[in-house]
């Protein structure tokens, strides 16, 4: 082996590229929630009155609270978009930050929600649920829990993602001719908003 | 960013940011991720090959040869994880997509370099799970490759790591298919129109497409029976009302696809080689890459045929099995081609030659044996029997891996800048080709036979033919010794080879062997009337 020449690979860095790989992610993000919907259209096709029953139990007022906090969240992200194409890096970081906090306010109503149904001893695996429960009525929380679970966890990834941008914005690194960072944070978040909203009518409205 | 003029150094030899070993497992450089890949590969490949042995070998004679049916359960299960999620679906895409395909279409890398190495990561960290599960805790996964519910929810061995392996596996696989999509659309040179591209790439793109599409719905299907496992969701579990059936429908609707993501670059390779070694026009170019798209469809919409006796409804039965029968027409449009490729053609016989058209011969038995099972009577017949082994081994290892070795022994003067020994490469070639069809083809005659697969003892009726297939694995173990023992060496001491032995003429052969570090000194232009296969 030879030592002699010292090599920089190019930067590749191509603002469409991102952009075309992000959507894509975000299609295998799809058909992962995808398989879950496929699963709840086949049980709620099996059990319709477990289903109706059990979604009795949810609590529509923090599900419609998280709806409008998520949708509001949506809203902070993309102005923090617009704000750094404009070269405004200080209202970007700022709404990018306000869209954080509305991501931790979504979990501390999903940590409470989920706490009432543990002091009600429903949890996938419960004795309440298994000695007590009909089939479809486990399903329903089984899915709910799996579903709402898996949505928690990408909103986590988003504000981890959301920590990222800020921090390339302060150090410069995101900025107007550069924003591959935020813009695909800002469309991973509405990908999480997106899933929620099909998630609320699916678990807390339909009858 | 900088770029240093690199004179004389090729991507092999070249110093960047860190030195020796961290100079290549922190190595952003596409060939040299693509060598990450064909080293893990090849070692997980031989593991899988052992304990492909020592199944051969069990079934030797009826009754308990070397194991008992427990570690034999074990063996069959990790060699099918093994050689399904760290081999043949990882194989071409990972190893020759990463070395060729950013050469191929005159660019200097893949569009994300560093996703790619997280890919190369996550394969290696998925790896290690998986041999966890083999070495620690209450004994190695039992369930076959399939983790069929409700047995690996409710089997007492090491389930979790494996299945989180898969998981892992699973995302490498489709971060390597988005790198692979963005890189073909945006990073073709000037002039490299879509009508111009070879046939390799298009069969990169095709499986990329399913890599991304089909691999999530796995991924969330692992991650249920994880949960399953751990906490007793109850969503597979028929004690709490789930469906294990339905189990099967998510695990074949990616598990299906996933065997043409094995099968389209392996037809990619041979596409390339054909023509190469022919030194002719590529008949019906169009006509492949219709084909391959075709199949890269209408593979997502059969996996039903994996389930026609496990209970479904008799509609449904008429419809995946017209569908399978309708797949396998591409499949043969390629084959066609291939045949009218070779008529005329000045035919210099080579070692990826010979790979090559074994390939097509052991590929079209595999392909037709694959009807057999696609049709709802025979199928009845021969399910869960060693017929099933042997059609699918004829198309995952006498495809898959027969256009894997051709493909090695094609770019390996490029890849290494040395030329194997020829004469052993034909020999290893010879003895590999006849070791597998003494392997496999008793295979098919057992089954129709009614030799049930999975089970590690057998009527004595059947003895005979066992006795054939473990030779064969001997053979064949015998001729991959000579492939790799020849390779090997002559990576490090063959006879420098040169830019273009083979006289190619797709672009990775206008460059050095092997390729400097950013592939081309000028970004390549390809005219009006260049095209891949353009020969006098």
């Amino acid at each position: 082996m030879e030592h002699a020449h010292h090599v920089e690979h190019p930067d590749m860095y191509d603002a469409e590229s991102s952009k075309v790989g992000m959507w894509l992610f975000i299609f295998t993000e799809l058909l992962l929630f995808g398989a879950l919907f496929v699963i709840y259209a086949v049980y709620r096709y099996m059990n319709p009155d477990a289903f109706h029953l059990a979604g009795e139990e949810l609590n529509r007022v923090i599900g419609t609270v998280n709806t409008v906090i998520l949708l509001i969240s949506s809203m902070t992200i993309a102005m923090a978009t617009t704000a750094l194409q404009k070269g405004h890096r200080n209202v970007a970081i700022g709404l990018v930050s306000i869209t954080f906090v509305i991501g931790l306010a979504f979990l501390v109503n999903k940590y409470f929600e989920w706490g009432v149904k543990f002091s009600h001893g429903i949890w996938p695996g419960s004795e309440h649920m298994i000695s007590e429960m009909s089939h479809g009525e486990i399903l329903f929380f089984g899915l709910y829990f799996v579903m709402t679970g898996l949505h928690a966890l990408h909103i986590i990834i988003g504000m981890a993602i959301m920590v990222f941008a800020v921090r390339g914005l302060a150090r410069g690194k995101v900025h107007a001719d550069r924003p591959s960072l935020l813009d695909n944070c800002g469309l991973y978040w509405h990908l999480v908003d997106l899933i929620w909203i099909f998630l609320f009518p699916l678990f807390y409205l339909i009858h | 960013m900088q770029t240093t003029a690199v004179n004389g150094a090729n991507y092999l030899t070249y110093q960047g940011k860190y030195k020796g070993l961290l100079g290549w497992i922190f190595s952003t450089d596409h060939k040299r991720i693509g060598l990450l890949y064909l080293y893990s590969i090849a070692t997980m490949f031989t593991t899988g090959v052992l304990l492909g042995l020592a199944m051969k070998f069990e079934l030797l004679a009826p009754g308990k040869t070397i194991m008992e049916a427990q570690t034999y359960n074990s063996v069959f299960t990790v060699h099918g994880v093994i050689m399904i999620f760290m081999v043949v679906v990882p194989g071409l895409p990972a190893v020759f997509g990463n070395l060729m395909l950013p050469i191929m279409i005159g660019a200097r890398d893949v569009a994300f370099p560093k996703l790619n190495l997280l890919s190369w990561w996550l394969y290696v960290s998925g790896v290690f799970l998986v041999l966890a599960a083999l070495l620690f805790g209450k004994g190695s996964p039992d369930t076959g490759w399939t983790f069929y519910a409700p047995y690996s929810f409710k089997t007492g061995t090491n389930m979790l790591p494996a299945i989180f392996g898969a998981f892992v596996l699973g995302f490498s696989s489709i971060l390597t298919g988005l790198n692979f999509l963005v890189t073909i659309h945006r990073l073709r040179c000037k002039g490299m129109k879509w009508m111009k591209l070879p046939l390799f790439v298009w069969t990169l793109y095709g499986t990329a497409w399913i890599q991304l599409l089909a691999t999530p719905v796995v991924g969330i299907t692992l991650v249920l029976v994880a949960l399953e496992r751990v906490f007793g969701v109850g969503i597979f579990d028929p004690a709490l009302g789930g469906d294990p059936i339905l189990y099967q429908h998510l695990f074949w609707i990616y598990s299906h696809p996933a065997v043409y993501i094995m099968i389209l670059p392996a037809m990619g390779a041979i596409s390339e080689i054909i023509p190469t070694f022919s030194q002719k026009h590529i008949f019906g170019y169009k006509a492949i890459i219709a084909s391959t798209m075709a199949i890269a469809f209408v593979g997502y919409l059969v996996w039903g045929h994996h389930m026609f006796t496990a209970g479904m409804s008799g509609t449904a039965q008429y419809y995946f099995s017209l569908l399978t029968f309708i797949v396998a027409i591409p499949s043969a449009i390629k084959v066609f081609n291939w045949i009218s490729t070779l008529y005329k053609g000045s035919i210099n016989i080579q070692t990826p030659f010979y790979w090559a058209v074994s390939f097509i011969f052991v590929f079209m038995i595999g392909g037709l044996s694959g009807l057999v099972l696609g049709a709802l009577a025979t199928d009845v017949h021969v399910h869960d029997t060693a017929f099933v082994v042997a059609h699918f081994h004829y198309i995952v290892f006498g495809g898959t891996g027969f256009a894997f070795f051709a493909a090695m022994h094609y770019w390996f003067p490029k890849i290494f800048g040395r030329m194997y020994d020829k004469a052993w490469a034909n020999t290893g070639w010879l003895v590999f080709f006849v070791g597998f069809l003494a392997l496999y083809t008793p295979m098919f005659y057992l089954g129709m036979m009614g030799m049930p697969r999975r089970y590690y003892d057998y009527l004595e009726e059947f003895h005979g033919g066992n006795i054939l297939s473990t030779f064969g694995s001997w053979v064949l173990a015998t001729g991959f010794i000579i492939i790799v023992v020849n390779l090997v060496r002559s990576a490090r001491k063959g006879a420098p080879a040169e830019a273009n032995p083979w006289h190619g003429r797709t672009l990775e052969w206008t460059v050095p062997s092997p390729p400097p570090v950013l592939n081309f000194d000028k970004e390549p232009v390809i005219g009006e009337n260049d095209g891949p296969y353009n020969y006098e």
